[in-house]
């Protein structure tokens, strides 16, 4: 596979085309924007915490092909997770999508995203939305 | 086109006449032209950010740290006076290139974004009482914008846009109602840094001169492409960079008349800038060593210089038509790619094109168009105001220079029928 179609799998142009999760969460307890300003690119993602899991997540906004299906696919990947897996999760994709670190384990579906360490300018895209999300969380803890 | 015939040529025109532009000849004389970039042969269409540089100009900079670098003015030993006479001679080649009155007209600066700023602190803040309005056009680069907010906080001034219309052009009947007894400033590019629309800038600077305004120029984008004939625009200030003129980077040329230089403050203190100095006080040297405080970039100076001779040469009637026709033709090519839309499609421009592809977003397009070894910019282009009135987030742009093809306009727009399969399968 070329770097390229690593990159734009067809995984990625699905969730761009089609985002899950791609709505206003009403009763969410968390939010954070993330905005990119060299882009202009910037996501709402709401969280809705009961207790120390994250029984729903969604995300809306503007972006590129990476960062949408990044945001729609990290929307998934937490829903479910605690707030300690949840970061713990943000810690990996980082580092998979940076190409720091050794070959840290990724949930299957998000492996998508390895491609785009060949692609450094792009990982600010990849990562926008998970950004957001950790905001989001820290946003809760201090409130508590 | 009309506009482009509007500009007088500059004084002294020289190069070889009456032929068609030679670019395979401009071609070989950029070294960066010959690599490969991603296994590709380098397609670069990003002037409009940074043009590349001439052998000329990197030979210029070698031999000028290699035999003769030293500091400028006040030297009393040979060196010295050689970069002075190498400084100086350069503020003469700018001057003749812009067609300003006198030399001592032009500043060096480290760029337009530096330019502007100088005008917008040290003229701005000396004529702007609470309540006077400065005008800006809808299309300016941020550095057209912030400049003059920051003097606006400082002053009570008011910043406000001139809009533009569908086609990309200034909306001139709303700028003549806009004009008013309280106009002290109108900031206006001579090209957009994104749609490569030519303002009238003639008529905008005689119409705000009527209402009493002083004029501010940007001509980032203007210089590579346009004869600019500062007598005849007739502006107050015109701010433009080295580096978009094939020159290096950190060196721009601020133009300002006379007049107005010599009754404005210093905008940063120093060496070099001085008459006269005591513990508690001092007088400052003439425009235009008032405004260049501290030992200046003599060597991107002399690289500048080497770009200017290298420009002079030219034949810029045989460039400006090879350039046009070069715009058009991308523009008319992209056009027809389904699902494009070109901002500002009616415009008179220089070479500097955006388009939005439907369903693509422009960075994506750009990762696509990188991996060809296609050379573009995606995002606002440090305009968002602009990409507000157009209802976008950001564009592809595509810039063309002297040594550009019409081979080039085609990897474009194959890399774009690429992207267009990549992406929307």
């Amino acid at each position: 596979m070329s770097e390229l179609d690593e990159l734009y799998q067809s995984v990625i142009l699905d969730h761009n085309r089609a985002p899950r999760n791609f709505r206003r969460l009403d009763d969410a307890t968390n939010h954070a924007e993330g905005r990119n300003p060299l882009c202009g690119d910037h996501f709402d993602v709401w969280l809705k915490l009961d207790g120390n899991v994250i029984s729903d997540a969604a995300f809306l906004g503007q972006g590129c092909a990476i960062s949408k299906a990044s945001a729609s696919m990290m929307t998934q990947a937490v829903k479910g997770k605690t707030i300690e897996e949840a970061r713990a999760l943000f810690e990996r994709f980082h580092e998979v999508v940076t190409g720091s670190g050794g070959p840290a384990a990724l949930p299957s579906k998000l492996e998508v995203f390895r491609g785009v360490s060949a692609f450094p300018i792009r990982v600010k895209c990849a990562t926008l939305s998970w950004h957001a999300m950790k905001t989001a969380l820290e946003s809760h803890s201090n409130e508590d | 086109m009309s506009s482009l015939a509007a500009v007088p040529p500059r004084g002294p025109v020289s190069g070889r006449q009456g032929r068609p532009w030679d670019v395979a000849r401009v071609r070989a004389d950029f070294p960066i032209l010959g690599r490969r970039v991603r296994g590709q042969p380098l397609v670069y269409l990003d002037s409009a950010a940074t043009a590349q540089k001439p052998r000329a100009v990197i030979d210029a900079i070698s031999a000028y740290y290699a035999t003769g670098n030293a500091n400028v003015h006040r030297g009393v030993h040979a060196l010295s006076q050689e970069a002075t006479t190498a400084y100086e001679r350069v503020r003469v080649l700018a001057a003749r290139f812009l067609n300003a009155e006198s030399d001592s007209e032009v500043i060096f600066t480290a760029g337009t974004t530096a330019g502007l700023n100088l005008v917008a602190q040290s003229y701005g803040g000396s004529v702007l009482r609470a309540g006077d309005e400065i005008l800006v056009s809808e299309m300016e680069h941020h550095s057209n914008i912030i400049p003059w907010h920051l003097v606006a906080e400082r002053t009570g001034a008011v910043v406000r846009a001139i809009p533009i219309t569908e086609s990309g052009g200034l909306d001139l009947a709303a700028f003549e109602r806009q004009l008013g007894p309280r106009t002290r400033i109108v900031a206006v590019t001579h090209a957009s840094n994104v749609m490569g629309a030519i303002n009238p800038i003639n008529a905008i600077a005689a119409m705000a001169h009527e209402a009493g305004a002083a004029v501010v120029v940007d001509g980032a984008q203007s210089v590579p492409h346009l004869r600019v004939d500062l007598q005849a625009i007739d502006c107050d200030f015109f701010a433009c960079s080295g580096h978009k003129l094939y020159g290096p980077t950190g060196i721009g040329l601020l133009y300002g008349k006379r007049r107005l230089l010599e009754a404005m403050p210093p905008w940063q203190g120093g060496g070099g800038m001085i008459r006269e100095v005591f513990i508690d006080r001092s007088t400052y040297a003439p425009p235009p060593e008032r405004f260049e405080a501290g030992t200046p970039p003599i060597a991107e100076v002399v690289g500048l210089g080497a770009a200017l001779d290298y420009v002079l040469a030219w034949d810029w009637e045989a460039l400006v038509a090879y350039e046009q026709g070069l715009v058009a033709e991308a523009a008319r090519r992209i056009g027809r790619i389904p699902g494009v839309r070109i901002m500002g499609e009616g415009a008179d421009r220089v070479s500097v094109l955006s388009f939005m592809l439907e369903g693509i977003h422009p960075h994506d397009a750009g990762t696509v168009l990188d991996t060809l070894g296609i050379a573009v910019r995606a995002g606002h282009h440090c305009a968002q105001p602009l990409m507000r009135r157009f209802g976008v987030n950001a564009t592809l742009r595509a810039s063309f220079g002297a040594y550009n093809t019409l081979e080039e306009v085609e990897a474009l727009v194959a890399g774009l029928e690429q992207a267009r399969k990549v992406l929307l399968g």
